[in-house]
């Protein structure tokens, strides 16, 4: 399928900067929840909790955007997903929901055992959420078995694949390295320095998975790359990826926290090219039988649709945009807790 | 049981679970515009502390609201994929509207309403506080103006056949505004004041009762009895207007809201009643002749379409129609007559003065709550046998790859979960009332102790 530039094409760049941008923020305060367990002492927890409290509920709304776009965009992969997806998306809701409440309920009471659970849930559905978002990817990389009537005809156990769960381990891996270098630039002196000794872990935990899922999609999907050797102009995005990460290390080194964080997700916003690339004309690919593939065309809503929404985005990103500014504006600089606190 | 009744079950169970909370951040949401800007208009301490405990309460029930909210999003595509497929033209854009124009507006500035008190000027956060109860409404409106397309489909074609039927927008302002859009969502919005109003109400004559927090709970009664005076008596006015449109656009829901089988002139309303469906009577009932005729077209003999107009299969539940329809009436009539004597008790300047009225407040709280659970069951038991009405049944909307099995899998994990997150928002709920608001001293006290604190285990 040739690229033109037509309505159905920026609804799928849109959905990924709406994804994207889901990943870069929510991504670090899934990253400092997966890392949580290892901060030790009440203090400490409280303001890791607090460097993320006023912000992650904002984050959480690009997904549910996201999940909106696609429902009105492309109806189609949104209902083949989500329903061939069910039990996987029915845990992923209850992670949500626990995750939501815990960072909620943790503080209101002063019992050990209760903070210890709703630490434990706070950690746990953090790092599921993030392994299953990974799973997912992971599947629409790998292709599902869809039916000509566009319905997937798998199980449950079709989506669960060596490859599969190296994707989702390795967005754990990523969004660990994301919060942590997240949460370093939030706070000061003790908690800060302990965290800041996490991200060389962190960084090499997440090259090595991602070396490792890289040569498996390589090796296995060499249809991930159609684009890249036709177009090698593409593999520029690669080379950008790599120079992000590699950079990394360098900011925290000479300690420009802000700057590292920035790196982090321009590897986030490179990897999220990279795979759309690679999956570029299709949405969900479908194995066996891939003239079943739900692309861009097949699954999308009416133009006249496409326009609307068009117009609704351009009227409504400025306004996020502001409020998100504004909001993290508000809250800059190191967290300090006060009687508002979580 | 099958895959048809285990996604319904699933669905009305997480929605009205769900539909317990945002009724109350709505609600709240607007009394605190009243609050804070009361407090920003008098520099009133009382009214300072009165903001920040109905902040805390705010944050809570929005919590809940929003973990339980993303459910149901993604429940349109795990469990009925057919009607997302035939609707997503439509439905979807109102979805991603509701997204960007609402829930980015009121988390980015509950941000600034819960945590931000010490971070902006009383002038930013008062517009924050602003902008969260106009976010909290704005999400009311997409979310409303989408189900109101279900039950009155405007602005569409059909496009495609049999299985690849689906709805596609021809007017994007007249999906928009589709029959019933207006006069549902004041309805709506009307139910979620009284239930912010009435919580206020409740906790506030609590305090009185327990003589605590007198002064600030006797400033909080006016403020949230003045809006439960107006929200009542527009939910009235709100409420005939929706039934005068469903007489137009769903006849058969209104038939079944008063049991009226056959087509006749005269039609009668049922103050109560027990609907023998089989033998198409009711039971018990005591009746008013004529009325519903009048109440529809102004003229006691105007015929009213009956039930038996419609084939068998257009038809729905009769009896869980009507006792849901008149016990929502009858919830209606009690919280104006409540908040009227209210007003007249603060009119003879004796609002705190008898118990027994403050009893009732206390315990009317329940009352919004449950005539806004069964005002939807009402409105979507009436829809059925139809998930779009005249277009689409329920039972072909679900989804075809989901079994049985998975769907009885969730809805117990749902129900577990659920009652688990009850209890929990009860017992936060109480801890909260009984510990009420900080003293203004207190608080900055709190505040500079913890500050200090923070300051040593560094």
């Amino acid at each position: 399928m040739e690229f033109t530039f037509d309505l159905n094409t920026i609804w799928f760049i849109l959905i990924g900067v709406l994804l994207s941008g889901y990943a870069i923020l929510d991504g670090f305060d899934l990253g400092v929840g997966a890392i949580y367990l290892f901060i030790k002492g009440d203090t400490n927890r409280r303001l890791a909790l607090n460097s993320i409290g006023p912000v992650w509920d904002g984050n959480e709304v690009w997904l549910v955007t996201g999940g909106g776009a696609l429902f009105a965009a492309f109806p189609h992969v949104y209902a083949t997903v989500f329903s061939g997806f069910y039990t996987a998306f029915m845990l992923l809701i209850f992670m949500l929901i626990f995750r939501a409440v815990a960072i909620e309920f943790r503080s209101k009471q002063p019992m050990l055992w209760w903070r210890k659970f709703w630490d434990s849930a706070f950690s746990i559905a953090s790092i599921l959420i993030a392994f299953l978002m990974g799973v997912a990817l992971g599947n629409i990389v790998a292709g599902i078995p869809l039916g000509p009537d566009k319905e997937f005809i798998g199980t449950f156990w079709d989506l669960i694949s060596p490859y599969t769960l190296m994707v989702g381990v390795t967005t754990v891996a990523l969004f660990m390295m994301h919060g942590s270098i997240y949460l370093t630039m939030k706070t000061e002196n003790e908690l800060h320095e302990t965290v800041r000794g996490w991200i060389n872990n962190a960084i090499i935990f997440f090259v090595i998975m991602y070396t490792t899922v890289t040569m498996a999609t390589l090796i296995y999907y060499p249809n991930m790359t159609k684009h890249f050797v036709d177009n090698p102009f593409l593999f520029g995005v690669a080379i950008l990826n790599m120079l992000a990460i590699a950079n990394i290390p360098r900011e925290i080194h000479h300690n420009r926290d802000f700057l590292a964080f920035l790196s982090s997700g321009a590897t986030i916003i490179s990897l999220m090219i990279l795979f759309a690339i690679g999956i570029f004309p299709n949405l969900v690919l479908s194995n066996p039988n891939p003239e079943y593939s739900l692309n861009l065309y097949n699954a999308a809503s009416s133009q006249k649709t496409l326009g609307i929404m068009l117009t609704i985005a351009i009227i409504g990103i400025p306004f996020v945009l502001a409020y998100t500014f504004a909001i993290y504006w508000v809250f800059r600089g190191k967290v300090k807790i006060d009687s508002t606190s979580y | 049981m099958d895959v048809e009744i285990l996604a319904r079950l699933q669905f009305a169970f997480t929605i009205a679970f769900h539909y317990i909370y945002p009724p109350l951040s709505i609600g709240i949401g607007v009394l605190l515009v009243v609050m804070e800007g009361l407090y920003l208009k008098t520099g009133d301490k009382v009214y300072e502390r009165m903001t920040k405990f109905w902040v805390k309460v705010f944050a809570l029930t929005f919590a809940i609201g929003v973990a339980t909210g993303i459910v149901m999003e993604f429940e349109f595509g795990t469990n009925w994929a057919t009607y997302s497929r035939y609707v997503g033209d439509i439905f979807g854009s109102a979805l991603a509207a509701e997204g960007i124009f609402a829930f980015f507006l009121e988390s980015g500035f509950l941000a600034i309403l819960v945590f931000g008190w010490n971070k902006v000027s009383p002038k930013v956060h008062f517009f924050s506080t602003l902008m969260v109860s106009l976010g909290s409404m704005m999400s009311a409106v997409w979310i409303v103006v989408a189900n109101s397309w279900q039950q009155t489909p405007a602005g569409y074609h059909i496009v495609g056949e049999g299985l690849n039927a689906r709805a596609e927008i021809t007017d994007f302002w007249e999906m928009i505004f589709n029959p019933s859009s207006i006069e549902r969502l004041s309805h709506v919005l009307s139910g979620a004041w009284l239930a912010g109003a009435f919580l206020v109400l409740s906790v506030s004559a609590y305090y009185i009762l327990k003589n605590r927090h007198v002064e600030m709970s006797t400033k909080a009664i006016k403020i949230a009895l003045s809006l439960a005076i107006l929200a009542s008596l527009f939910q009235l006015f709100t409420g005939h207007q929706s039934a005068v449109g469903v007489s137009e656009t769903q006849p058969a829901k209104l038939a079944a809201y008063e049991a009226h089988f056959d087509s006749s002139a005269h039609a009668s309303v049922y103050l109560f009643g027990w609907v023998d469906e089989e033998n198409q009577k009711v039971d018990f009932g005591i009746e008013v002749p004529g009325l519903l005729s009048y109440l529809v077209y102004g003229d006691s003999e105007a015929p009213v379409t009956g039930l038996n107009a419609f084939p068998e299969s257009d038809r729905p539940p009769v009896n869980i129609v009507f006792q849901s329809y008149h016990l929502m009436v009858a919830i209606g009539f009690t919280l104006i007559v409540i908040s009227l004597l209210g007003g007249f008790l603060w009119f003879r300047n004796k609002i705190t003065h008898y118990r027994w009225f403050l009893y009732i407040l206390v315990f009317s709280v329940l009352l919004p709550q449950v005539a806004n659970q069964i005002g939807w069951i009402s409105a979507e038991v009436g829809r059925q046998p139809w998930i779009v009405y005249g277009l689409l049944r329920t039972s072909e909307a679900l989804s075809k790859a989901v079994s049985a099995e998975q769907v009885l899998f969730s809805l117990i994990l749902f129900i577990i979960i659920y009652a688990f997150l009850f209890v929990l928002f009860l017992y936060l709920l109480n801890e909260k009332i009984k510990h009420g608001p900080e003293e203004a001293e207190q608080s900055s006290r709190l505040y500079s102790q913890q500050k200090h604190l923070f300051d040593k285990t560094n």
